[in-house]
């Protein structure tokens, strides 16, 4: 199936994506949002946050606010201004000539310009083991999953935010939480240091990596070796947490699209433009080192912004009265 | 509650799962869990177009934890599917409606 060529097509539907779906949409450019498919690894529609509890740190939220109820808020501001969200995760674009393509299955839609948020999804250990007790102790989900280890030891790898972020939730359930990390300092923010350290179940395990997940039917414990002295030892637990980092969700644009070696799409000075042009980039799909739900959302309005811009050059360059751009509002 | 889909408790589970000839597939959820909130209308959406031939249940593992221990749920969403009383299909976390229905394909 085809339909008509849209003006604005945005793939992912985080904080940078819907941010410049409300932003496109004011400026009348009837974007359509492919939001993604469920999941429970951090890709689903509204990203990373739909997995979190409390944000706290997105201004505007004094006494903050949780993750899945910001993004139906995003959602909702972005669907009230005209944006059309679809549910379905896109399997392939063609990015070589304009009007681009994207295919949902076997829908075709067709865009002047494309706005990418795909965003990034959470690192696993890319252990065997981690695999085959995914549902049964091991867990990509500390929200979903921290209930059904009341009284229970478990361990969480990482050392940053999200690392620390998750231990603590789950020391509402846990008995004892034992952070698992390959150095000797975190890289999580003071705040969320602190609160970790003054929390009698959280307990640290420096300069040391995960080898291995025990149990035959069900998590028991994880094998674990010191970086640092080469000592290998065993950690008995229920349930493993894995926070260790994430990678960018861009399989989809390798060949059509310039990417740092870590995966992450390239952006050109200060701006969200791609090594193509008429396509954008905004939020954790470029971003490597911000990764925030505010600098997202940030990344998301200038997406909006240089692709409103681009589409009006070529109306001028083209002379094509048939693309309709509306004037940015002076209202905005 | 949709029209599709029953809501088992720990008393009617065993009732329903061994209750009709038709598979059940039974969806292990909790309020907190946006995950789960996600595949629900997948899951309607399943539930009316093969109706006849597969039923769809949930089960919220906060209020009724006895069957979720008693089938090792440890994450949800989890979905089990049952023919003849016997658990034949687990899938464990959400996913798409294409990826659903090609994993359900054989009790179809």
């Amino acid at each position: 199936m085809t339909t008509g060529v849209r003006s604005v097509l945005i793939i992912g539907s985080g904080p940078a994506g819907l941010t410049a779906a409300i932003y496109t949409a004011r400026a009348n450019l009837g974007p359509l949002v492919i939001e993604g498919e469920a999941s429970s690894s951090g890709d689903q529609p509204g990203g990373q946050l739909m997995l979190t509890t409390e944000v706290e740190n997105y201004p505007g939220f004094v006494d903050g606010i949780q993750g899945p109820e910001l993004m139906a808020n995003f959602r909702a501001q972005a669907a009230r201004f005209g944006a059309e969200l679809v549910t379905g995760r896109v399997t392939r674009v063609d990015l070589s000539e304009r009007p681009f393509r994207a295919w949902v299955g076997d829908e075709e839609h067709r865009a002047r310009s494309i706005i990418i948020s795909t965003g990034a999804r959470a690192l696993m250990l890319d252990l065997p083991n981690e695999q085959r007790l995914l549902g049964y102790g091991v867990s990509t989900c500390a929200t979903c999953d921290g209930f059904f280890f009341r009284d229970e030891e478990i361990a969480v790898v990482g050392g940053g935010d999200s690392a620390l972020e998750e231990a603590t939730f789950l020391t509402k359930f846990a008995s004892k939480v034992t952070v698992i990390h390959r150095r000797k300092q975190l890289r999580a923010s003071k705040i969320m240091q602190d609160r970790a350290f003054r929390n009698p179940k959280i307990e640290f395990l420096w300069d040391s990596v995960v080898t291995d997940v025990l149990g035959a039917d069900a998590v028991e414990g994880v094998a674990v070796r010191n970086v640092v002295t080469d000592e290998e030892s065993t950690l008995p637990v229920a349930g493993l947490f894995v926070a260790i980092g994430h990678v960018p969700n861009t399989a989809l644009f390798e060949g059509q699209l310039e990417m740092r070696d870590n995966g992450y799409l390239v952006t050109r000075d200060g701006s969200t433009r791609t090594s193509v042009n008429g396509v954008f980039a905004c939020g954790d799909v470029q971003d490597s080192t911000y990764r925030q739900a505010v600098t997202a959302a940030g990344s998301g309005c200038m997406a909006a912004i240089d692709a409103e811009r681009w589409l009006e050059h070529q109306v001028d360059a083209e002379g094509d009265a048939a693309v309709d751009v509306a004037p940015t509002p002076r209202n905005w | 509650m949709a029209a599709n889909i029953a809501e088992l408790t720990d008393a009617t589970f065993d009732e329903e799962v061994t209750g009709a000839p038709e598979p059940l597939l039974v969806d292990f959820w909790a309020e907190w869990c946006a995950p789960c909130k996600m595949i629900t209308p997948i899951l309607e959406e399943i539930a009316a177009e093969h109706a006849g031939k597969l039923r769809i249940a949930k089960l919220n593992v906060d209020d009724h934890m006895a069957v979720a221990r008693r089938f090792e749920v440890m994450s949800i969403p989890t979905l089990i599917l049952f023919k003849d009383g016997a658990p034949q299909l687990r899938l464990v976390g959400a996913k798409g409606k294409g990826q659903l229905v090609q994993e359900l394909e054989a009790f179809l």
